[in-house]
């Protein structure tokens, strides 16, 4: 009997995204979520080394890193597979899972943590960033007659990226701008609209309201009041 | 079809050296173009346009960049000597160490390359930390990938002369036979290979480079 436990904060994306795989493959697991000022026993026991969320522990066995553990969930258990088959489509799919973690987060996170200048750098990136990936969705989806990155099917790059719709709202709200998905990266609007259908992901994605009250607080914490 | 790979590459960069090490390794042909990183080729910022960096691999005219998703598609493509192993969950215990060792020695080499006083201080110590917990990852096996070389001792050790170079600026041992001796053998025998051989930078060279850098900083 597989034994599979979650531990995590529901405010992560890096979480989200191993929610949102287990999910998809059908995998029953137990959730603990962990309060970083106060880690538990068993968070530090399984990832000794950097001490963070997500883990997956499996069978006693912990794996690290939200992406690394997305290639887990897709190897370990069968039915559907969220990584192409072909080995030039798979760099490609982790190149840009990477990216959104490079650039899209770091700039997001910039967002929330800057003002003035710094800040205006920051959505400047952000945009940049989404101009990169309305691109990179028009060839996956074959020019948008597909719904995903991963085309036809809900796959890795999509299960990557989704999480930080969350946070969509947030970067808005503390940046002072509209991010114009509708009028500027159209694929990525519908994209959202398609992911957000399926139940392994509105189960795993907060209320942006929700986000936007944490990062409220995040912000203050970086910068005063 | 004519098989054509072309490696965008830098001697001193232990991102690129790692590409070779892993093509040499399984027996694969390809040819080498060294990189002006100053004045940048149209084909490097063809082939890597997000980020314009070295090493990118270019296969049959499809660019890949990105180091470790460049070996994991040589793996995937050329599955005869494998680096990373066949079980799912060993594989994801290599992707995490091989993580581990970018993510902290990325900037910790650089700065201790760059900076003095407190803050090269700060680099070394981490930088030992982090060398002792690889020392344990190790377990006293002859390579990171078991009986023989695999993934994660590829990815530490394309460093192993930027590991000497560290030492030499910062005035430290961060492998030595006293605190890290299961690392002290690895890196012996890991220089030891051929394939290893042909593309770690040499000392003397890597250590100007190295010090050319180093006063450029300081003097900003």
């Amino acid at each position: 009997m597989d034994q599979v436990k979650v531990l995590n904060t529901w405010i992560s994306p890096f979480g989200m995204r191993v929610l949102i795989g287990l999910e998809e493959k059908g995998v029953k697991y137990e959730y603990q979520e962990e309060v970083l000022s106060n880690k538990s026993e068993l968070l530090l026991q399984m990832n000794p080394v950097h001490k963070k969320i997500p883990v997956l522990i499996h069978n006693s066995r912990p794996v690290c890193e939200s992406l690394i553990i997305l290639q887990y969930i897709d190897e370990a258990w069968g039915f559907t597979q969220f990584l192409p088959s072909k080995p030039y489509d798979r760099a490609l799919a982790r190149f840009w899972a990477d990216f959104t973690d490079k650039k899209f987060y770091d700039a997001g996170a910039r967002i929330i943590k800057s003002k003035d200048e710094a800040q205006e750098q920051a959505k400047r990136d952000l945009l940049e960033s989404f101009q990169l990936l309305e691109g990179i969705l028009k060839e996956m989806s074959a020019g948008g007659s597909l719904p995903f990155f991963g085309g036809k099917d809900f796959g890795f790059l999509d299960i990557a990226f989704i999480p930080f719709t969350s946070w969509f709202h947030t970067y808005e709200s503390l940046g002072n701008f509209k991010i114009p998905l509708e009028s500027e990266y159209p694929l990525l609007d519908a994209w959202v609209k398609k992911c957000m259908e399926r139940d392994s992901v509105k189960k795993a994605l907060p209320s942006p309201d929700k986000v936007l009250e944490y990062a409220i607080q995040l912000r203050k914490g970086f910068l005063g009041d | 079809m004519e098989e054509e790979l072309k490696v965008l590459g830098a001697w001193a960069s232990p991102y690129s050296v790692r590409v070779q090490i892993a093509l040499d390794l399984k027996g694969i042909n390809y040819t080498l173009y060294e990189q002006d990183l100053i004045n940048k080729s149209q084909l490097l910022l063809q082939s890597n346009p997000v980020h314009k960096k070295i090493p990118a691999l270019i296969h049959n005219g499809k660019a890949i960049s990105e180091s470790l998703i460049i070996l994991q598609y040589i793996d995937e493509t050329w599955p005869a000597v494998p680096l990373l192993p066949k079980h799912p969950y060993e594989r994801a215990v290599a992707l995490f160490w091989a993580a581990f060792t970018d993510d902290k020695f990325s900037l910790s080499f650089r700065d201790i390359c760059r900076t003095q006083g407190e803050k090269q201080e700060k680099c070394i110590k981490e930088t030992v930390a982090n060398m002792l917990v690889l020392e344990e990852a190790l377990k006293g096996r002859p390579f990171f990938g078991g009986e023989s070389v695999g993934y994660v001792d590829i990815v530490l050790g394309c460093r192993a002369v930027w590991i000497q170079v560290c030492e030499e600026i910062g005035g430290v041992k961060l492998i030595d036979p006293h605190n890290t001796p299961f690392l002290y053998a690895w890196v012996q025998r890991f220089r030891n290979l051929d394939c290893v051989k042909k593309w770690l930078p040499d000392f003397d060279k890597l250590l100007s480079y190295a010090y050319m850098v180093r006063n450029y900083f300081l003097q900003q």
